[in-house]
């Protein structure tokens, strides 16, 4: 339970989430993994990019501006994929105490925050050109702000114990607040902006995606979500590796 | 239960002999409002619009000044943790902390926000509305108050942290409370976003205590 427990101790054997509970055993599988992911998700990426950018027309409705869908889109499901797997790793740090769930929810934060903001920063971008302003409050728009605020919550709250499995407990039961109140959320900016602003720019109207658009899409929507993958489990590595090498510290410490 | 009616008996005691902190959230509540008329200016129409939301953001911040204290106190000096071994659970402990932060600071709020809105030139049509839904709202802020108070124990800049943590998450209520008391003053019904309010409050008032709870008892392991 407390930090000092040595993280080589074994894990009851037998069930399969405790596997990987065993650090050693993660970092061996993750080490052939990564690879996989790291590899693929740039190959996908920039082949999603340069044909977004030079092979795929232009929208015949926005112009240039609709490469930029190529980025914001996979950014936008990749900052709710990212809550929901902070909340699924924070609910298997709460109900089975797992080791490394407690580590993946304390990583996956910021990089969600980082796909949050790169999908504000790509959407006012875009509405620049678009609806003629860099900011309109528009119920996506707002939800993916309050997203945003709630990672940035989560993120400073796990690193502002001195004790880490305090952050890890407090961060497990914000984040689960978080999942429960997100949709309410959701529901509730999207009521409000249905009620405020009746004449909200929307692309209704335009036609469904054609497929000359739509192949760099999938490819980038893969590739980013590689990427990310591939960033939580090096970050997951580098956190796994620094706990040891604390521990092992620790060791050398209370030996001399 | 008892230690529930004990908890909430020794808090509202608490708040009752230290009157000065308890009044200083309501202080802050007007003096945060009189700044509205000061920045926007005092066109009545001007501000007979922007009432219900000048009243809403500053309750919901006003309410958020003694949470940083509601469990600080005791976690300093060790009364939580005689709570806590106490045998009562932990999360009705934190629904005594609850109920107390709203008698103490949610309820003077109300009575605060009736000539408050009068001042800023609110129709007094749509005041009970505006009563109504800050009497729901100022009860969820406490519910989720008192959950992020507990979870941001013992944390580093735990006060700063709070309500970082609060506001996002009360984003619902500010919404249908700000829509019901401009439906009322549009002249129509604000019954549906009362509703969700309530049902809003319904969903908080057993899964914050919950919440709260587990947090108390990870905060004093």
């Amino acid at each position: 339970m407390d930090a000092s427990t040595p993280i080589t101790s074994r894990p009851p054997r037998g069930r399969l989430l405790h596997r990987f509970a065993n650090p050693g055993r993660f970092l061996r599988l993750a080490a052939r993994v990564q690879p996989f992911l790291t590899w693929p998700a740039l190959a996908f990426t920039l082949a999603g990019v340069v044909g977004g950018l030079f092979l795929s027309p232009a929208d015949y409705q926005q112009g240039d501006a609709v490469r930029i869908m190529y980025i914001h889109v996979p950014a936008a499901w990749l900052a709710s994929q990212g809550y929901a797997s902070l909340a699924a790793a924070s609910l298997v740090s709460l109900v089975w105490r797992h080791p490394l769930a407690d580590l993946a929810a304390v990583e996956i934060g910021p990089v969600g925050a980082a796909v949050t903001a790169l999908c504000l920063v790509t959407g006012s971008l875009w509405g620049k050109p678009m609806w003629g302003t860099w900011w309109v409050w528009d119920a996506r728009l707002t939800s993916v702000l309050v997203l945003f605020f709630l990672y940035l919550g989560h993120i400073m709250l796990v690193r502002a114990f001195d004790d880490p499995e305090r952050g890890y407990k407090a961060g497990a039961i914000l984040a689960l607040i978080g999942a429960v109140d997100l949709p309410i959320i959701k529901y509730s900016v999207d009521w409000w902006n249905t009620l405020h602003q009746p004449a909200s720019i929307t692309l209704t109207g335009a036609p469904t995606i054609a497929g000359s658009l739509l192949w760099p899409l999938a490819l980038t929507t893969l590739g980013l979500t590689l990427g990310f993958w591939a960033v939580v489990t090096a970050r997951l590595r580098a956190a796994v590796m620094e706990r040891r090498i604390r521990s092992l510290l620790g060791a050398q410490a209370a030996a001399a | 239960m008892n230690g529930f009616i004990a908890t909430l008996q020794r808090e509202l005691t608490l708040a009752v002999r230290h009157g000065g902190d308890t009044l200083a959230a309501l202080l802050f509540f007007f003096v945060a409002a009189t700044l509205f008329p000061l920045a926007i200016g005092p066109g009545p129409e001007t501000l007979a619009r922007i009432a219900p939301g000048v009243v809403w953001v500053c309750a919901l911040l006003s309410a958020l000044l003694p949470l940083d204290r509601m469990f600080g106190a005791d976690f300093d000096d060790g009364a939580l943790d005689q709570l806590i071994v106490s045998g009562t659970a932990a999360s009705l402990i934190a629904a005594a902390k609850a109920l107390a932060h709203w008698l103490v600071t949610g309820l003077p709020l109300l009575l605060a926000a009736a000539p408050l809105a009068t001042m800023l030139q609110m129709k007094p049509a749509s005041l009970p509305v505006l009563l109504t839904g800050l009497a729901l709202g100022t009860a969820v802020l406490s519910l989720l108050g008192t959950a992020a108070a507990a979870i941001v124990l013992g944390a580093r800049r735990g006060s700063v942290l709070l309500p970082v943590l609060v506001l996002p998450l009360a984003t619902p209520v500010l919404i249908f409370g700000t829509m019901a008391a401009d439906a009322a003053a549009t002249g129509l019904t604000p019954r549906p976003h009362l509703l969700l309010l309530g049902a809003f409050l319904a969903a908080c008032l057993p899964l914050c205590p919950l919440a709260a709870g587990a947090a108390l008892r990870a905060a004093v392991d």
